[in-house]
């Protein structure tokens, strides 16, 4: 009967379906992490050797700085790894992390239209290019997203002394999404953006945009890694969270991000030795 | 997936992590087709052929979530299996398992409205006969649901179609993590974000061929299956 050939085949379907994903989850971790680590290419060298040496997989899911750092608020991540110190030392007030590492910087750069409208090329100071920007009302595309990188380019407006809240225009776009998308973007609007400098140099699709304004101490983009606190998230796996922390500033972890390449090109400086960072 | 290699590429050296995730792909949305098949077949059976109070506001709604946006269905099941969510002890945020369920919940209304109107439709030109051969309702559903079973595949097919479409949900459920719960439509958006469109849209194309494949292996076992039944 029709039935019985019904039951049998569902039923193997479910088994099918409930032995497919219970993959071996021995030894690993959830990282929460930012766009400009995973679409620089950073995790996708750095991983494979730290799991070389310890076993332990380290599972990275992208997000925005704020959006990261609310994942790890919920307790859904074991350690989250982003770059906004502010944001960041707010996290720990709260007692959501324990302890604050500093791993390495980047640097954000400025990326327009080689035709640069609002003849920012070559400007040391990245203040005056985003006044120029705001004067010539030339197209800006805003991350618009909380992350790391949207906070940068919010701290460059107000150095600019522009209240880009108020004094924003049709020229200025907020999109919401990650570096990439941002990007695109800019490369389809002939517009302005920020971008760090590892997302950018990783990008495939940058057609006519170049970096016009780089070099300002004040584009600095540090990273900060941060275990969730287990006090207030008990399902945090604090030993292998840690693990993974202790690798990242240990001299090894180190020399592994100075040695991530790209053309030649390094993208991420180490500075765990350095206690301001 | 290194970098520089077109999706034909990867796809003829047999790229591991492409296989790997073309896999988890199919894993996840046939899951969810079968599971929301488990729930929604029954329930559109009933539906057409159980006459109550409520019936009617019910269909609506069911038809309604037929276009519950995928984002929506994500951030929900987030929420239920967040750590500080009421499910979150399951410990299934960022698994492969939560993307099944954000999909079953999408799929599930799909089956079950066309499954609702398939039988609905096959039950008036039915209704006499089955009235006078004196069966109990479950008979007559398992009779109606096996002589509309060809029409019903087209409705399992439009649930897989959702399903292996969709990314709006399982990027929030799943996380997108690399060689874990990353899938054709996640790695779509996330080669866009790397600015590598051209393997973007070879794994889109690679995504569009397994669907017609698919599709046309239901078309071929549904043709042999009429012939089976005369």
């Amino acid at each position: 009967m029709f039935n019985r050939r019904c039951i049998i085949a569902a039923a193997v379907l479910c088994a099918a379906a409930l032995a497919a994903p219970a993959h071996a989850q021995d030894k690993s971790i959830v990282v929460a992490s930012t766009t400009s680590t995973q679409d620089s290419g950073l995790f996708e060298y750095l991983l494979p050797i730290f799991k070389q040496k310890t076993g332990i997989t380290v599972k990275v899911v992208a997000l925005g700085t704020g959006q990261a750092l609310d994942v790890g608020r919920r307790g859904d991540a074991d350690v989250v790894f982003v770059h906004a110190k502010e944001q960041e030392e707010k996290f720990l007030a709260e007692g959501h992390g324990v302890k604050r590492f500093p791993v390495m910087y980047n640097d954000f750069v400025l990326i327009g239209p080689m035709d640069d409208p609002a003849g920012v090329k070559g400007m040391k100071d990245a203040a005056r290019a985003f006044r120029a920007i705001k004067d010539k009302q030339a197209d800006f595309i805003s991350r618009g997203d909380r992350s790391g990188t949207h906070s940068a380019e919010l701290k460059l407006w107000k150095i600019a002394g522009i209240d880009i809240a108020k004094e924003r225009g049709p020229w200025y776009k907020e999109i919401g999404q990650g570096m990439g998308a941002a990007l695109n973007t800019a490369q389809a609007d002939n517009a302005y953006v920020l971008s760090d400098r590892g997302t950018w140099i990783h990008f495939k699709n940058k057609g006519n945009l170049a970096i016009l304004v780089e070099g300002d101490k004040r584009m600095f983009n540090q990273y900060g890694v941060m275990l969730v606190n287990p006090a207030k998230h008990p399902n945090v796996k604090k030993e292998l969270g840690q693990e993974f922390i202790d690798w990242l500033v240990s001299p090894e972890g180190q020399k592994a991000i100075a040695n991530y390449k790209i053309n030649g090109q390094q993208l991420f400086f180490p500075d765990a030795d350095d206690p301001n960072a | 997936m290194t970098d520089n290699a077109s999706a034909l590429q990867l796809l003829l050296s047999g790229d591991p992590e492409l296989f790997a995730i073309v896999r988890l792909s199919l894993q996840v949305s046939l899951s969810a087709v079968l599971f929301a098949t488990l729930i929604g077949l029954p329930t559109g059976a009933f539906l057409a052929l159980v006459r109550f109070a409520g019936r009617e506001p019910i269909i609506v709604v069911l038809n309604a979530l037929m276009g519950l946006p995928p984002v929506v269905a994500g951030l929900a099941i987030f929420l239920l299996l967040s750590r500080s969510g009421p499910l979150g002890g399951l410990g299934l945020l960022f698994t492969p398992q939560a993307m099944v369920v954000a999909q079953t919940l999408l799929v599930t209304p799909i089956i079950a409205a066309l499954a609702r109107q398939t039988i609905e439709d096959l039950w008036v030109e039915y209704r006499d006969e089955l009235a006078a051969m004196d069966v109990g309702p479950l008979r007559r559903i398992a009779t109606l649901i096996w002589d509309a079973r060809f029409s019903l595949v087209t409705a399992l097919l439009a649930g897989w179609g959702r399903a292996a479409a969709e990314v709006g949900a399982i990027i929030i459920v799943g996380g997108n993590i690399q060689g874990f719960t990353r899938t054709m439509t996640t790695a779509i958006a996330l080669e866009t974000s790397k600015g590598d469109l051209p393997l973007a849209i070879g794994l889109g194309m690679i995504l569009m061929s397994i669907v017609i494949l698919i599709n046309a292996l239901a078309w071929l076992a549904r043709r042999a299956g009429e012939r089976y039944a005369g």
